[in-house]
């Protein structure tokens, strides 16, 4: 079970509760189809993807930003059993979706420097730190019942 | 030998004329020493860097940030052969300093989530794909002369 201090629980809900899921979606899941564009095959329904301009009108990656952004906040409300709570996106991700659990750390990344980019001085170092964990958090969970 | 862009050219070299290397190098180097606490015992004669706020006040930070990130800035005049004007650096880290080359690349997501932080929504996705490319390339040619 993950550990958590109260200044780290602290740190996330605090700057959770001004994320907006739908536009800190849409600019986490752009940054991870453009920084690393091999994600892109994992969204092949999606239609038009093949430049930066398609990927940020594409009013699909903007609902899919928000639906993960959602569950990143479900996974807040329950951080003292995130693998729990993961564990049925766990099997689909591994049994459905087929998706190269090193991807999970990539989003993170692109999540990080979403919300770098929005909150700027107010994303301290031991914000940055207790979301670093965060997401390595629910990477591990979501990895968990790969097989 | 890596390509770049004139695109990215552009964008690097514009950027990092925005760049304040003092404040960015010390931000980039707290951030490092507390959210990966173990490449503190690179830094021994630092004194005290037990806390955020020990980080915070210890004047030889914001000198080795300055440092690192001006050493950073002056790969950018040799884009075409950052490899080979490191390889003078990467026998220090190497031989010298026997730093643990994974921790370039942590040292490079961090400068990137620090120029996020810095300017915010100008950081877009385009931008943020060429500063990872840029600190990828870096860490790499600091690891290029180990042995």
């Amino acid at each position: 079970m993950v550990l958590w201090k109260p200044t780290e629980r602290q740190a996330v809900t605090s700057i959770w509760a001004k994320i907006d899921a739908e536009g800190h979606g849409q600019d986490t899941l752009e940054r991870l189809l453009i920084v690393y564009p091999w994600t892109r095959r994992y969204f092949d329904t999606f239609g038009d993807m093949s430049s930066s301009e398609a990927i940020h009108q594409n009013p699909k990656v903007r609902a899919h930003g928000k639906k993960v952004l959602s569950a990143i906040g479900e996974c807040i409300n329950r951080m003292d059993d995130i693998k729990g709570y993961l564990a049925p996106l766990s099997i689909l991700h591994s049994d459905t979706l087929h998706v190269d659990p090193e991807n999970f750390h990539l989003l993170g990344n692109c999540l990080i420097i979403a919300i770098a980019a929005s909150f700027g001085e107010a994303f301290t170092p031991d914000v940055e730190a207790a979301f670093h964990k965060l997401m390595a958090v629910i990477s591990a969970g979501l990895s968990r019942q790969y097989h | 030998m890596v390509h770049w862009e004139a695109t990215e050219r552009q964008t690097i070299t514009s950027f990092w004329g925005k760049v304040d290397l003092a404040a960015q190098g010390e931000n980039s180097l707290q951030r490092l020493l507390y959210v990966n606490p173990w490449c503190c015992r690179y830094f021994h004669k630092f004194g005290d860097l037990s806390t955020i706020s020990a980080i915070r006040k210890n004047s030889h930070v914001r000198a080795h940030g300055t440092k690192v990130l001006s050493a950073l800035g002056d790969c950018i005049p040799h884009l075409g052969d950052i490899k080979g004007h490191l390889a003078p650096l990467s026998k220090l880290h190497c031989e010298t300093l026997h730093v643990d080359p994974a921790n370039f690349y942590l040292l490079g997501k961090i400068i990137t989530i620090v120029l996020a932080s810095h300017f915010g929504a100008k950081f877009t996705p385009e931008v943020q794909a060429t500063f990872e490319k840029l600190v990828a390339v870096v860490a790499a040619a600091l690891s290029s002369q180990y042995h």
